[in-house]
Protein backbone atom coordinates (compact mmCIF):
# COMPACT_ATOMS: atom_id res chain seq x y z
CA UNK A 1 0.00 0.00 0.00
CA UNK A 2 1.47 3.09 -1.01
CA UNK A 3 1.51 6.93 0.91
CA UNK A 4 -1.14 8.17 -1.17
CA UNK A 5 -3.63 5.50 -0.69
CA UNK A 6 -3.59 5.43 3.41
CA UNK A 7 -3.72 8.94 3.01
CA UNK A 8 -6.96 8.61 1.29
CA UNK A 9 -8.02 5.77 3.59
CA UNK A 10 -7.01 8.23 6.36
CA UNK A 11 -8.97 11.09 4.84
CA UNK A 12 -11.99 9.05 3.71
CA UNK A 13 -14.87 9.77 6.24
CA UNK A 14 -14.22 13.38 5.86
CA UNK A 15 -15.60 13.42 2.29
CA UNK A 16 -19.16 12.93 3.48
CA UNK A 17 -21.22 15.67 4.81
CA UNK A 18 -22.79 13.45 7.93
CA UNK A 19 -19.50 12.56 8.58
CA UNK A 20 -18.17 16.16 9.36
CA UNK A 21 -21.53 16.38 11.02
CA UNK A 22 -21.39 13.75 13.19
CA UNK A 23 -18.03 14.83 14.10
CA UNK A 24 -18.61 18.62 15.37
CA UNK A 25 -21.52 17.61 17.27
CA UNK A 26 -19.97 14.73 19.07
CA UNK A 27 -17.16 17.29 20.13
CA UNK A 28 -19.88 19.66 21.10
CA UNK A 29 -21.66 17.06 23.11
CA UNK A 30 -18.58 15.88 24.46
CA UNK A 31 -17.02 19.39 25.62
CA UNK A 32 -20.67 20.25 27.47
CA UNK A 33 -20.48 17.05 28.76
CA UNK A 34 -17.15 17.52 30.46
CA UNK A 35 -17.76 20.73 31.83
CA UNK A 36 -20.53 19.41 33.97
CA UNK A 37 -19.26 15.85 34.39
CA UNK A 38 -16.33 18.52 36.98
CA UNK A 39 -18.99 19.37 38.82
CA UNK A 40 -21.38 15.75 38.87
CA UNK A 41 -18.00 13.86 39.84
CA UNK A 42 -16.83 16.98 42.75
CA UNK A 43 -20.46 17.41 43.84
CA UNK A 44 -21.02 12.87 44.03
CA UNK A 45 -23.58 13.50 41.79
CA UNK A 46 -22.57 10.43 39.33
CA UNK A 47 -25.84 8.75 40.47
CA UNK A 48 -28.13 11.82 39.62
CA UNK A 49 -26.40 12.09 36.16
CA UNK A 50 -27.60 8.48 35.62
CA UNK A 51 -31.21 9.03 36.85
CA UNK A 52 -31.80 12.50 35.04
CA UNK A 53 -30.39 11.15 32.12
CA UNK A 54 -33.28 7.93 31.84
CA UNK A 55 -35.72 9.87 33.45
CA UNK A 56 -35.87 13.10 30.54
CA UNK A 57 -36.98 9.84 28.02
CA UNK A 58 -40.77 10.42 28.46
CA UNK A 59 -40.45 14.17 27.80
CA UNK A 60 -38.26 12.88 24.65
CA UNK A 61 -41.25 10.94 23.55
CA UNK A 62 -44.48 13.48 24.65
CA UNK A 63 -42.48 16.49 22.95
CA UNK A 64 -42.24 14.47 20.02
CA UNK A 65 -45.98 13.81 19.75
CA UNK A 66 -46.81 17.70 20.37
CA UNK A 67 -43.74 18.42 18.01
CA UNK A 68 -41.70 20.91 20.51
CA UNK A 69 -38.27 21.11 21.07
CA UNK A 70 -37.16 17.44 22.83
CA UNK A 71 -35.15 19.84 25.41
CA UNK A 72 -38.23 21.38 26.83
CA UNK A 73 -39.47 17.95 27.22
CA UNK A 74 -36.39 16.49 28.64
CA UNK A 75 -36.03 19.53 30.86
CA UNK A 76 -39.31 19.19 32.30
CA UNK A 77 -39.21 15.57 32.91
CA UNK A 78 -35.40 15.69 34.13
CA UNK A 79 -36.02 18.64 36.38
CA UNK A 80 -39.71 16.63 37.55
CA UNK A 81 -37.42 13.45 38.36
CA UNK A 82 -35.47 15.43 41.18
CA UNK A 83 -37.85 17.17 42.33
CA UNK A 84 -39.92 13.40 42.89
CA UNK A 85 -36.61 12.45 43.95
CA UNK A 86 -36.41 15.43 46.75
CA UNK A 87 -39.94 15.15 47.72
CA UNK A 88 -39.98 11.32 48.02
CA UNK A 89 -36.78 11.79 50.61
CA UNK A 90 -37.69 14.22 52.63
CA UNK A 91 -41.36 12.42 53.31
CA UNK A 92 -40.86 8.69 53.80
CA UNK A 93 -38.19 6.57 55.86
CA UNK A 94 -36.28 5.19 52.23
CA UNK A 95 -32.69 6.25 51.83
CA UNK A 96 -31.97 8.25 48.62
CA UNK A 97 -29.93 5.34 47.00
CA UNK A 98 -33.47 3.42 46.51
CA UNK A 99 -35.18 6.40 45.95
CA UNK A 100 -33.38 7.43 43.10
CA UNK A 101 -33.16 3.71 41.55
CA UNK A 102 -37.18 3.43 41.39
CA UNK A 103 -37.79 7.10 40.40
CA UNK A 104 -35.22 6.73 37.49
CA UNK A 105 -37.03 3.29 36.10
CA UNK A 106 -40.55 4.21 36.74
CA UNK A 107 -39.96 7.52 34.54
CA UNK A 108 -37.94 5.09 32.32
CA UNK A 109 -40.37 2.87 32.05
CA UNK A 110 -43.18 5.03 31.29
CA UNK A 111 -41.41 6.61 28.63
CA UNK A 112 -40.78 3.21 26.97
CA UNK A 113 -44.56 2.52 27.64
CA UNK A 114 -45.68 5.85 25.85
CA UNK A 115 -43.08 4.77 22.96
CA UNK A 116 -44.87 1.43 22.29
CA UNK A 117 -48.49 2.98 22.11
CA UNK A 118 -47.11 6.16 20.30
CA UNK A 119 -47.95 5.61 16.13
CA UNK A 120 -44.71 7.53 15.73
CA UNK A 121 -41.33 7.66 13.56
CA UNK A 122 -39.66 7.13 16.79
CA UNK A 123 -37.03 5.19 17.01
CA UNK A 124 -36.42 3.74 20.67
CA UNK A 125 -33.14 2.63 19.35
CA UNK A 126 -31.75 5.93 18.81
CA UNK A 127 -32.73 7.02 22.03
CA UNK A 128 -31.32 4.62 23.77
CA UNK A 129 -28.03 4.35 21.84
CA UNK A 130 -27.76 7.26 20.07
CA UNK A 131 -27.61 8.34 16.04
CA UNK A 132 -25.18 10.98 15.62
CA UNK A 133 -24.60 9.96 11.89
CA UNK A 134 -28.24 10.31 11.27
CA UNK A 135 -28.37 13.71 12.80
CA UNK A 136 -30.76 16.48 11.78
CA UNK A 137 -30.19 19.42 11.20
CA UNK A 138 -33.00 20.91 13.59
CA UNK A 139 -31.09 18.20 16.38
CA UNK A 140 -28.19 20.42 15.40
CA UNK A 141 -29.59 24.01 15.65
CA UNK A 142 -30.90 22.43 19.03
CA UNK A 143 -27.32 20.86 20.28
CA UNK A 144 -25.83 24.10 19.77
CA UNK A 145 -28.48 26.04 21.81
CA UNK A 146 -28.18 23.88 24.18
CA UNK A 147 -23.76 24.34 24.42
CA UNK A 148 -24.62 28.27 24.16
CA UNK A 149 -27.11 28.12 27.13
CA UNK A 150 -25.09 25.48 29.54
CA UNK A 151 -21.57 27.27 28.50
CA UNK A 152 -22.70 30.82 28.91
CA UNK A 153 -24.59 29.56 32.72
CA UNK A 154 -21.03 27.66 34.15
CA UNK A 155 -19.19 30.64 32.65
CA UNK A 156 -21.41 33.20 34.98
CA UNK A 157 -22.44 30.82 38.08
CA UNK A 158 -18.89 28.88 37.55
CA UNK A 159 -17.09 29.49 41.23
CA UNK A 160 -20.55 29.76 42.67
CA UNK A 161 -21.11 25.74 41.42
CA UNK A 162 -17.58 25.41 42.59
CA UNK A 163 -18.57 26.72 46.24
CA UNK A 164 -21.92 25.14 46.40
CA UNK A 165 -20.29 22.15 45.43
CA UNK A 166 -17.10 22.09 47.83
CA UNK A 167 -19.27 24.05 51.14
CA UNK A 168 -22.74 24.25 50.57
CA UNK A 169 -22.39 25.81 54.40
CA UNK A 170 -20.67 28.23 53.61
CA UNK A 171 -22.20 29.32 50.43
CA UNK A 172 -25.39 29.84 52.47
CA UNK A 173 -23.55 31.85 54.90
CA UNK A 174 -22.21 34.38 52.73
CA UNK A 175 -26.40 34.59 51.52
CA UNK A 176 -26.09 32.79 48.45
CA UNK A 177 -29.19 31.04 47.37
CA UNK A 178 -28.17 27.24 47.08
CA UNK A 179 -31.40 26.07 46.35
CA UNK A 180 -31.32 28.41 43.39
CA UNK A 181 -27.76 26.58 42.14
CA UNK A 182 -29.51 23.43 43.06
CA UNK A 183 -32.09 23.69 40.58
CA UNK A 184 -29.65 25.77 37.91
CA UNK A 185 -27.07 22.57 37.93
CA UNK A 186 -29.78 20.14 37.74
CA UNK A 187 -31.62 21.81 35.09
CA UNK A 188 -28.17 21.85 32.91
CA UNK A 189 -27.65 18.60 33.95
CA UNK A 190 -31.38 17.74 32.45
CA UNK A 191 -30.50 19.74 29.35
CA UNK A 192 -27.27 17.89 28.93
CA UNK A 193 -28.80 14.50 28.96
CA UNK A 194 -30.98 15.53 25.61
CA UNK A 195 -27.71 16.54 24.30
CA UNK A 196 -25.92 13.71 25.03
CA UNK A 197 -29.06 11.67 24.00
CA UNK A 198 -28.39 12.44 20.18
CA UNK A 199 -25.38 11.15 20.04
CA UNK A 200 -24.60 8.45 22.69
CA UNK A 201 -27.81 7.57 23.70
CA UNK A 202 -29.45 7.63 27.31
CA UNK A 203 -27.81 4.44 28.84
CA UNK A 204 -24.36 5.99 27.41
CA UNK A 205 -24.92 9.62 28.12
CA UNK A 206 -23.80 9.37 32.18
CA UNK A 207 -20.56 8.18 31.18
CA UNK A 208 -19.55 10.99 29.06
CA UNK A 209 -20.92 12.57 32.64
CA UNK A 210 -18.73 11.13 34.47
CA UNK A 211 -15.11 9.60 33.31
CA UNK A 212 -14.11 12.59 31.74
CA UNK A 213 -14.06 14.67 35.44
CA UNK A 214 -13.03 11.42 37.03
CA UNK A 215 -10.13 11.21 34.45
CA UNK A 216 -8.98 14.47 35.11
CA UNK A 217 -9.74 14.13 38.71
CA UNK A 218 -6.63 12.33 38.67
CA UNK A 219 -4.58 14.54 37.08
CA UNK A 220 -4.95 17.41 39.25
CA UNK A 221 -5.29 19.03 42.44
CA UNK A 222 -6.32 22.52 41.00
CA UNK A 223 -10.15 23.06 39.98
CA UNK A 224 -9.19 24.89 36.76
CA UNK A 225 -6.65 22.28 35.52
CA UNK A 226 -9.40 19.44 36.23
CA UNK A 227 -11.82 21.55 33.83
CA UNK A 228 -8.91 21.60 30.94
CA UNK A 229 -8.58 18.56 31.19
CA UNK A 230 -11.60 17.25 31.07
CA UNK A 231 -12.64 19.17 28.12
CA UNK A 232 -9.59 17.56 26.33
CA UNK A 233 -10.47 13.97 26.87
CA UNK A 234 -14.24 14.77 26.46
CA UNK A 235 -13.64 16.29 23.16
CA UNK A 236 -10.89 13.91 22.29
CA UNK A 237 -12.76 10.81 22.60
CA UNK A 238 -15.62 12.41 21.02
CA UNK A 239 -13.82 13.18 18.01
CA UNK A 240 -11.55 10.01 17.34
CA UNK A 241 -14.52 7.61 18.76
CA UNK A 242 -16.78 8.85 15.85
CA UNK A 243 -13.95 8.92 13.42
CA UNK A 244 -12.82 5.11 14.30
CA UNK A 245 -16.64 4.33 14.70
CA UNK A 246 -16.59 4.79 10.83
CA UNK A 247 -13.69 2.60 9.97
CA UNK A 248 -15.14 -0.30 12.04
CA UNK A 249 -18.66 0.27 11.20
CA UNK A 250 -19.19 -0.07 14.88
CA UNK A 251 -21.13 1.88 17.41
CA UNK A 252 -20.54 5.43 17.61
CA UNK A 253 -21.27 5.70 20.77
CA UNK A 254 -19.77 2.64 21.71
CA UNK A 255 -16.78 3.56 20.16
CA UNK A 256 -16.99 7.18 22.72
CA UNK A 257 -17.42 5.63 25.37
CA UNK A 258 -15.01 2.81 24.80
CA UNK A 259 -12.42 5.58 24.61
CA UNK A 260 -13.08 7.40 27.07
CA UNK A 261 -13.10 4.55 29.46
CA UNK A 262 -9.19 3.10 27.50
CA UNK A 263 -8.27 7.02 28.91
CA UNK A 264 -9.55 6.49 32.03
CA UNK A 265 -7.87 3.13 32.90
CA UNK A 266 -4.15 4.42 31.67
CA UNK A 267 -5.11 7.82 33.96
CA UNK A 268 -5.62 5.32 36.88
CA UNK A 269 -2.41 3.42 36.08
CA UNK A 270 -0.24 5.95 34.93
CA UNK A 271 -1.11 9.16 36.92
CA UNK A 272 2.14 10.89 38.35
CA UNK A 273 0.37 11.84 41.44
CA UNK A 274 -3.01 9.43 42.12
CA UNK A 275 -2.32 6.38 39.39
CA UNK A 276 -1.62 3.34 40.96
CA UNK A 277 2.19 3.22 40.24
CA UNK A 278 2.44 6.49 42.00
CA UNK A 279 0.71 5.24 45.01
CA UNK A 280 1.50 1.73 45.31
CA UNK A 281 1.45 0.55 48.54
CA UNK A 282 0.56 3.93 50.04
CA UNK A 283 -3.35 3.51 51.96
CA UNK A 284 -6.19 5.12 50.65
CA UNK A 285 -8.69 6.47 52.47
CA UNK A 286 -10.80 3.40 51.93
CA UNK A 287 -8.41 1.10 53.59
CA UNK A 288 -8.17 3.62 56.73
CA UNK A 289 -11.32 3.09 57.12
CA UNK B 1 -21.80 50.36 77.19
CA UNK B 2 -21.38 48.29 73.89
CA UNK B 3 -23.86 48.31 71.69
CA UNK B 4 -26.27 45.03 71.61
CA UNK B 5 -24.79 43.05 68.06
CA UNK B 6 -26.90 39.59 68.58
CA UNK B 7 -30.27 39.41 69.74
CA UNK B 8 -32.09 36.55 70.54
CA UNK B 9 -35.63 36.56 71.67
CA UNK B 10 -37.62 34.06 73.08
CA UNK B 11 -35.92 31.35 70.66
CA UNK B 12 -37.28 27.83 70.80
CA UNK B 13 -36.08 24.87 67.82
CA UNK B 14 -37.41 21.57 67.39
CA UNK B 15 -36.53 19.13 65.50
CA UNK B 16 -38.78 16.84 64.51
CA UNK B 17 -41.20 17.63 67.45
CA UNK B 18 -38.31 17.32 69.72
CA UNK B 19 -37.49 20.62 71.67
CA UNK B 20 -33.59 21.55 70.90
CA UNK B 21 -33.92 24.64 72.64
CA UNK B 22 -36.32 26.32 74.69
CA UNK B 23 -37.23 29.97 74.96
CA UNK B 24 -33.58 31.26 74.68
CA UNK B 25 -32.89 34.73 74.92
CA UNK B 26 -30.03 36.24 74.99
CA UNK B 27 -28.19 39.72 73.58
CA UNK B 28 -24.24 39.79 72.56
CA UNK B 29 -22.54 43.13 72.54
CA UNK B 30 -20.19 44.43 70.40
CA UNK B 31 -16.56 44.07 71.40
CA UNK B 32 -17.17 40.70 73.15
CA UNK B 33 -15.90 36.96 73.09
CA UNK B 34 -18.53 35.04 74.54
CA UNK B 35 -17.82 31.51 75.70
CA UNK B 36 -20.63 28.83 75.41
CA UNK B 37 -20.37 26.12 77.71
CA UNK B 38 -22.94 22.86 77.72
CA UNK B 39 -23.01 19.34 77.66
CA UNK B 40 -22.85 17.54 74.21
CA UNK B 41 -26.55 17.85 73.16
CA UNK B 42 -27.33 20.53 75.15
CA UNK B 43 -28.32 22.55 72.31
CA UNK B 44 -24.79 24.34 71.31
CA UNK B 45 -24.46 23.72 67.46
CA UNK B 46 -28.22 24.37 67.16
CA UNK B 47 -28.00 27.79 68.54
CA UNK B 48 -25.05 28.15 66.18
CA UNK B 49 -27.34 26.99 63.31
CA UNK B 50 -30.62 29.02 64.40
CA UNK B 51 -28.16 32.28 64.61
CA UNK B 52 -27.10 31.43 60.88
CA UNK B 53 -31.06 30.90 60.44
CA UNK B 54 -30.39 27.13 58.71
CA UNK B 55 -32.91 25.90 61.28
CA UNK B 56 -36.38 27.55 61.39
CA UNK B 57 -37.34 28.11 65.20
CA UNK B 58 -40.72 27.39 66.52
CA UNK B 59 -41.08 30.44 68.14
CA UNK B 60 -38.99 33.73 68.60
CA UNK B 61 -36.36 35.56 66.24
CA UNK B 62 -32.56 36.22 65.84
CA UNK B 63 -31.39 39.71 64.78
CA UNK B 64 -27.97 40.78 64.03
CA UNK B 65 -27.86 44.69 64.44
CA UNK B 66 -31.23 45.10 64.45
CA UNK B 67 -31.80 43.31 60.97
CA UNK B 68 -32.81 39.50 59.65
CA UNK B 69 -29.51 37.70 59.65
CA UNK B 70 -30.63 36.51 55.83
CA UNK B 71 -29.79 40.30 55.07
CA UNK B 72 -27.03 40.54 57.28
CA UNK B 73 -25.24 37.20 55.26
CA UNK B 74 -25.54 39.28 51.76
CA UNK B 75 -23.10 41.80 53.22
CA UNK B 76 -20.99 38.61 54.72
CA UNK B 77 -21.05 40.25 58.10
CA UNK B 78 -21.33 37.07 59.93
CA UNK B 79 -18.59 34.27 59.52
CA UNK B 80 -19.45 30.60 60.79
CA UNK B 81 -16.84 28.11 61.25
CA UNK B 82 -18.73 25.06 61.95
CA UNK B 83 -17.74 22.27 64.19
CA UNK B 84 -16.40 19.74 61.91
CA UNK B 85 -16.08 20.96 58.37
CA UNK B 86 -17.95 18.73 56.43
CA UNK B 87 -15.58 18.87 53.06
CA UNK B 88 -14.52 16.65 51.07
CA UNK B 89 -10.71 16.91 51.62
CA UNK B 90 -9.90 15.95 48.49
CA UNK B 91 -11.30 18.41 46.69
CA UNK B 92 -9.23 20.58 43.80
CA UNK B 93 -8.87 23.46 45.86
CA UNK B 94 -5.73 24.74 48.10
CA UNK B 95 -5.63 27.08 50.85
CA UNK B 96 -5.69 30.46 48.75
CA UNK B 97 -8.70 29.58 46.85
CA UNK B 98 -10.59 27.94 50.07
CA UNK B 99 -9.79 31.83 52.13
CA UNK B 100 -10.79 33.12 48.56
CA UNK B 101 -14.24 31.59 48.83
CA UNK B 102 -14.86 34.06 51.85
CA UNK B 103 -14.41 37.00 49.55
CA UNK B 104 -17.15 35.95 46.91
CA UNK B 105 -19.68 38.11 49.08
CA UNK B 106 -17.43 40.97 47.64
CA UNK B 107 -17.53 40.53 44.41
CA UNK B 108 -19.66 40.72 41.61
CA UNK B 109 -21.71 38.21 40.03
CA UNK B 110 -18.61 36.24 37.73
CA UNK B 111 -16.54 36.58 41.31
CA UNK B 112 -13.25 37.62 39.85
CA UNK B 113 -11.04 38.74 42.90
CA UNK B 114 -10.20 42.73 42.74
CA UNK B 115 -6.68 44.06 43.86
CA UNK B 116 -8.48 44.47 47.88
CA UNK B 117 -9.63 40.47 47.50
CA UNK B 118 -6.28 39.38 47.20
CA UNK B 119 -5.08 41.81 49.55
CA UNK B 120 -7.13 40.27 52.23
CA UNK B 121 -6.68 36.98 51.45
CA UNK B 122 -3.23 37.45 51.28
CA UNK B 123 -3.51 39.24 54.88
CA UNK B 124 -5.63 36.51 56.60
CA UNK B 125 -3.46 33.99 55.50
CA UNK B 126 -0.11 35.64 57.56
CA UNK B 127 -2.22 35.99 60.32
CA UNK B 128 -2.89 32.39 61.00
CA UNK B 129 0.30 32.02 60.21
CA UNK B 130 0.18 29.67 56.57
CA UNK B 131 2.04 32.04 54.04
CA UNK B 132 4.41 29.24 53.19
CA UNK B 133 1.27 27.00 52.79
CA UNK B 134 -1.08 29.19 50.32
CA UNK B 135 -0.87 26.68 47.33
CA UNK B 136 -1.12 23.38 49.48
CA UNK B 137 -4.52 21.23 48.60
CA UNK B 138 -6.20 21.25 51.53
CA UNK B 139 -5.86 17.19 51.89
CA UNK B 140 -2.43 17.73 52.79
CA UNK B 141 -2.73 19.93 55.53
CA UNK B 142 -2.78 18.82 59.46
CA UNK B 143 -5.55 19.02 61.88
CA UNK B 144 -4.39 22.28 62.72
CA UNK B 145 -3.74 23.91 59.72
CA UNK B 146 -6.82 22.64 58.20
CA UNK B 147 -8.72 24.85 61.16
CA UNK B 148 -6.40 27.35 60.60
CA UNK B 149 -7.50 27.89 56.81
CA UNK B 150 -10.90 28.20 57.95
CA UNK B 151 -10.67 30.33 60.49
CA UNK B 152 -8.64 32.73 57.36
CA UNK B 153 -11.42 32.33 55.63
CA UNK B 154 -13.85 33.65 58.33
CA UNK B 155 -10.65 36.30 58.80
CA UNK B 156 -11.05 37.07 55.09
CA UNK B 157 -14.75 37.43 54.91
CA UNK B 158 -14.19 40.63 57.45
CA UNK B 159 -17.62 39.81 59.27
CA UNK B 160 -18.54 41.59 62.66
CA UNK B 161 -19.69 38.98 63.98
CA UNK B 162 -17.77 35.38 64.52
CA UNK B 163 -19.73 32.21 65.61
CA UNK B 164 -16.89 29.22 65.95
CA UNK B 165 -18.07 25.98 67.31
CA UNK B 166 -15.69 24.02 68.67
CA UNK B 167 -12.94 25.55 66.97
CA UNK B 168 -9.65 23.92 69.35
CA UNK B 169 -11.10 20.18 68.75
CA UNK B 170 -8.51 18.24 67.38
CA UNK B 171 -5.85 21.21 67.16
CA UNK B 172 -2.66 21.56 68.39
CA UNK B 173 -1.34 23.91 71.48
CA UNK B 174 0.20 26.02 68.86
CA UNK B 175 -2.72 26.49 67.20
CA UNK B 176 -4.92 26.61 69.80
CA UNK B 177 -2.74 30.09 71.34
CA UNK B 178 -2.67 31.72 68.04
CA UNK B 179 -6.04 31.28 67.60
CA UNK B 180 -7.02 32.86 70.59
CA UNK B 181 -4.62 35.53 69.96
CA UNK B 182 -6.42 36.29 66.92
CA UNK B 183 -9.85 36.37 68.85
CA UNK B 184 -8.76 38.58 71.41
CA UNK B 185 -7.21 41.18 68.31
CA UNK B 186 -10.73 40.90 66.84
CA UNK B 187 -12.61 41.73 69.77
CA UNK B 188 -10.01 45.19 70.41
CA UNK B 189 -11.63 45.71 66.60
CA UNK B 190 -15.10 45.47 67.94
CA UNK B 191 -16.09 42.18 66.58
CA UNK B 192 -18.33 40.25 68.65
CA UNK B 193 -17.50 36.52 68.53
CA UNK B 194 -19.76 33.61 69.78
CA UNK B 195 -17.44 30.35 70.88
CA UNK B 196 -18.12 26.97 72.00
CA UNK B 197 -15.41 25.20 74.15
CA UNK B 198 -14.96 21.70 75.74
CA UNK B 199 -11.71 22.75 77.48
CA UNK B 200 -13.61 25.03 80.33
CA UNK B 201 -9.98 25.66 81.59
CA UNK B 202 -9.16 27.91 78.62
CA UNK B 203 -12.80 29.38 78.44
CA UNK B 204 -11.91 31.78 81.23
CA UNK B 205 -8.88 32.98 79.94
CA UNK B 206 -9.70 34.69 77.25
CA UNK B 207 -13.41 35.35 76.94
CA UNK B 208 -14.77 37.89 78.94
CA UNK B 209 -18.94 36.97 78.65
CA UNK B 210 -19.89 33.47 79.30
CA UNK B 211 -23.34 31.70 78.29
CA UNK B 212 -24.12 28.44 80.01
CA UNK B 213 -27.00 26.06 78.35
CA UNK B 214 -28.50 22.89 78.49
CA UNK B 215 -31.47 23.68 76.46
CA UNK B 216 -32.55 26.72 77.34
CA UNK B 217 -30.37 29.22 78.60
CA UNK B 218 -29.31 28.74 82.01
CA UNK B 219 -26.78 31.46 83.12
CA UNK B 220 -25.66 34.56 80.97
CA UNK B 221 -22.65 37.55 82.17
CA UNK B 222 -19.39 38.76 83.10
CA UNK B 223 -17.26 35.28 82.90
CA UNK B 224 -15.64 36.05 86.69
CA UNK B 225 -19.41 36.48 87.73
CA UNK B 226 -21.56 33.29 86.04
CA UNK B 227 -17.88 30.42 85.93
CA UNK B 228 -18.88 29.55 88.80
CA UNK B 229 -18.50 26.08 90.63
CA UNK B 230 -22.70 26.24 91.42
CA UNK B 231 -23.22 27.62 87.95
CA UNK B 232 -21.07 25.03 86.02
CA UNK B 233 -23.18 22.44 88.35
CA UNK B 234 -26.01 23.44 87.13
CA UNK B 235 -25.07 23.30 83.72
CA UNK B 236 -23.16 19.92 83.75
CA UNK B 237 -25.53 18.42 86.53
CA UNK B 238 -23.57 15.00 88.27
CA UNK B 239 -20.14 15.40 86.44
CA UNK B 240 -19.75 18.81 87.23
CA UNK B 241 -18.67 17.94 91.02
CA UNK B 242 -15.75 16.36 88.44
CA UNK B 243 -15.20 19.76 86.49
CA UNK B 244 -15.86 22.64 89.76
CA UNK B 245 -12.92 20.89 91.76
CA UNK B 246 -10.82 21.00 88.91
CA UNK B 247 -11.74 24.69 88.55
CA UNK B 248 -11.19 25.40 91.67
CA UNK B 249 -8.07 24.46 91.99
CA UNK B 250 -7.10 25.97 88.86
CA UNK B 251 -8.36 29.37 91.09
CA UNK B 252 -5.77 28.50 93.70
CA UNK B 253 -3.17 27.79 91.41
CA UNK B 254 -3.49 31.42 89.82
Amino acid sequence: MDLLSVWEWLVAPFQYAFMLKAIAVSALVGLICAVLSCYMMLKGWALMGDAVSHAVMPGVVIAHILNIPLAIGSFVFGVGSVIAIGFIKSKTRIKEDAVIGLVFTGFFAFGLVLISKTPSNIDLKHILFGNVLGISNADIVQTVIIAVINLTVIGIFRKDFLLFCFDPTHAKSIGLNTGFLYYLLLSLLSLTAVAGLQTVGIILVVAMLVTPGATAYLLTDKFDQMMLLAIASGVFSSVVGTYISYHIDGSTGGCIVVLQTLIFVITMIFAPKYGLLATGDRPTDETLL
Amino acid sequence: MNKIRIDIENLTIAYNGKVALHGANLQLESGSICGLVGMNGAGKSTLFKAIMGFVKPVTGRVLIDQMPVRIIQKKSLVAYVPQAEEVDWNFPVNVWDVVMMGRYGYMNVLRIPSQRDRYAVKESISQVQLTDLGDRQIGELSGGQKKRTFLARALAQQATVLLLDEPFAGVDVTTEKLMIQLLIELRELGHTILISSHDLSSISTFCDRVVMINRTILAYGNTNEVFTPENLALTFGGSASVLASSLAKQKLGQ
